[in-house]
């Protein structure tokens, strides 16, 4: 424990998330809810940097996003839970257990294969949920506020406190993780395969664990985008543009941290947000060439802008 | 040597098609024992390591480690039960520290449940690194990135990695080849003495009959996937079918000739 609190980046996560949620008693409505979509898909671009440490990008993660989702949507429908524990921990389970057993099929890929892989099982569950009328077909689920031990919160406020303190959870395990030897094997994984295998750690172990931690996280992040929103459908929450968005915030964000993935997932929102308003028939155009401006400025991503101020801070400190 | 032998392999054979790349191979190695394995390029040493650790299934044969048939076992499985071994062009983790790469194979061959979720950079665990990077002469390299080492240095981390877990059966695969000739006694001389100390069996596959003579208790002769000779250092390189093979007729009965880089290039 104390090596835990010991950690510069558990401390940042807890103090920046705080801060989030009693910031969001003093904010518009509008800003509350764009905070809220952009952490949790920070949470499910936290998946991919996971996955990202092990050498594999997925563009097939709204699978377990939208799994996420339709998990919470289902459980209403089919047994009324809108208990937060409940739903989150159905979200997790349902999209945990199908990475699992995908996991046995994709931890044989690699590279593009392993890429366009994911994209053809996200693509699958797209295709039976917009075909099938009792999940909902194209139009979907509505899903009612949260109710949080008996507790239903009236404001907006209280449940964007509720999501900072998951997504502080979720950063913190995977922050511990990632500083484990099980962690660093991931890296050791993607560096090379060969010595994992005959120091005698089987390599497809390795990229299963990771990837099921990945799934979890994705399917956390969608059902809070369930419970955000208010709204399951396939378009918004399975199809491959939300697998694109996601690879999108990865690529912004970078993954030099844990807590780099939620600035990413809020700063995209507030863009699109913009652009939107902006130029309503060629906002992809703004976001497209956002992406193109950091990818030339920033190449390790907006983290950088936090890491290499941080960096100098500390060698004038010396 | 006159314990049961550690490693017994009886009739292995493999082919790759018509290719024999080893036919009919018997060889008991003891405890301890340092055998080198020499043979010209393509004569099947490779094969015959890759083999015992599992990475080719043999196609007819057995290999038995301390009593037990780990004939077609996993490279991983057989590096947990204590086979491991090093290779030709060094294999480590390019964009980690030298230490980190220790760090993790300690971590893999550490037998307690818990090691993996304990931080990588646990200070017991640095301290026993550090240690093993002192016994190897690296232990200037331990915040260098393994892409930045030297041919030799590389090759050193690379068989103090096989070497983290103690194995009972090490397989060096040319481990002086690509390293200078003032480094190649160095490397040898850390690596037979901690194998020495640990009571480990080497097998060396080696192109420099200087080194094999040296350092090898006994050698092999491979020549097209048959083992042609078994005996002790001096009698295989004066054996007359050796010396047409392998090391060279002209100077093979000179055993104090100059360092040669390979005999076969």
């Amino acid at each position: 424990m104390r090596s835990l609190t010991g950690d510069r980046t558990v401390r940042g996560v807890l103090i920046g998330f705080t801060l989030l949620a009693i910031a969001g008693f003093f904010l518009p409505a509008w800003i509350v809810n764009n905070v809220m979509f952009g952490l949790a898909r920070g949470l499910a671009v936290l998946g991919l940097l996971v996955l990202l440490r092990t050498g594999l990008v997925s563009f097939g993660h709204a699978l377990y996003f939208g799994l996420g989702a339709y998990s919470v949507a289902l459980l209403e429908q089919l047994a009324g839970v809108t208990e937060l524990v409940p739903r989150l921990a159905g979200a997790v389970v349902v999209a945990g257990g199908l990475g699992w057993i995908l996991g046995f099929v994709l931890r044989r890929y690699r590279g593009i294969f392993f890429a366009m892989l994911s994209l053809a099982f996200s693509m699958a569950l797209y295709g039976i949920l917009v075909k099938t009328e009792s999940l909902g077909s194209t139009d979907g689920f509505s899903v009612s506020p949260t109710v949080l031990f008996g507790w239903s919160p009236e404001t907006r406020h209280v449940f964007l406190a509720m999501v900072a303190a998951v997504c502080a959870f979720a950063a913190i395990v995977v922050q511990v993780y990632l500083a484990s030897a099980l962690g660093h094997l991931t890296t050791a994984v993607r560096d090379n395969e060969i010595r994992v295998e005959y120091l005698g750690y089987p390599v497809a172990r390795s990229i299963h664990t990771t990837y099921v931690l990945s799934a979890m996280l994705a399917g956390a992040a969608g059902g809070i985008m369930a419970m955000a929103l208010g709204q399951v459908d396939p378009d918004s929450m399975v199809n491959w543009t939300v697998s694109g968005e996601l690879v999108f915030i990865t690529i912004m964000a970078g993954a030099g941290n844990v807590a780099a993935p939620f600035i990413g997932g809020v700063v995209f929102e507030f863009i699109r947000t913009y652009a939107f308003e902006l130029a309503p028939h060629a906002w992809q155009l703004i976001v497209g060439a956002t992406l193109l401006a950091i990818i030339f400025f920033l190449p390790n991503g907006l983290w950088s802008l936090i890491e290499k101020p941080w960096k100098k801070l500390e060698k004038r400190r010396d | 040597m006159t314990d049961a032998p550690i490693l017994c392999v009886t009739g292995l054979c493999k082919s790759f098609g018509a290719v024999v790349a080893a036919r009919d191979i018997s060889v008991d190695v003891a405890a301890g024992e340092v055998v080198g394995i020499i043979g010209a390029n393509g004569a099947g040493k490779t094969v015959f390591v890759n083999m015992i650790t599992g990475y080719l299934k043999p196609s007819r044969g057995t290999i038995t480690f301390a009593g037990t048939d780990i004939t077609g076992i996993r490279p991983c499985d057989a590096a947990h039960i204590g086979v491991c071994r090093s290779f030709q062009t060094s294999q480590v983790f390019m964009t980690m520290s030298v230490l980190d790469n220790l760090l993790i194979a300690t971590a893999i061959a550490s037998k307690g449940r818990t090691s993996l979720l304990r931080p990588l950079r646990d200070d017991a665990r640095i301290t026993q690194c550090e240690a093993i990077l002192n016994r190897y002469g690296i232990r200037e390299y331990r915040d260098r990135v393994a892409s930045t080492l030297s041919q030799g240095a590389s090759k050193l981390l690379d068989i103090a990695m096989a070497g983290v877990s103690e194995p009972r059966v090490l397989l060096l695969d040319e481990p002086t080849s690509g390293v200078s000739v003032e480094e190649k006694y160095d490397i040898m001389d850390v690596v037979i003495s901690a194998s020495r100390r640990q009571g480990t069996a080497v097998l060396l596959i080696e192109h420099d009959m200087e080194i094999v003579e040296r350092y090898a208790d006994r050698v092999l002769a491979f020549d097209q996937g048959e083992k042609i000779c078994d005996a002790p250092p001096r009698q295989v390189l004066a054996d007359p079918r050796v010396r047409a093979l392998i090391v060279g007729p002209d100077d093979a009965d000179d055993s104090t000739a100059r360092p040669r880089e390979t005999t076969d290039a």
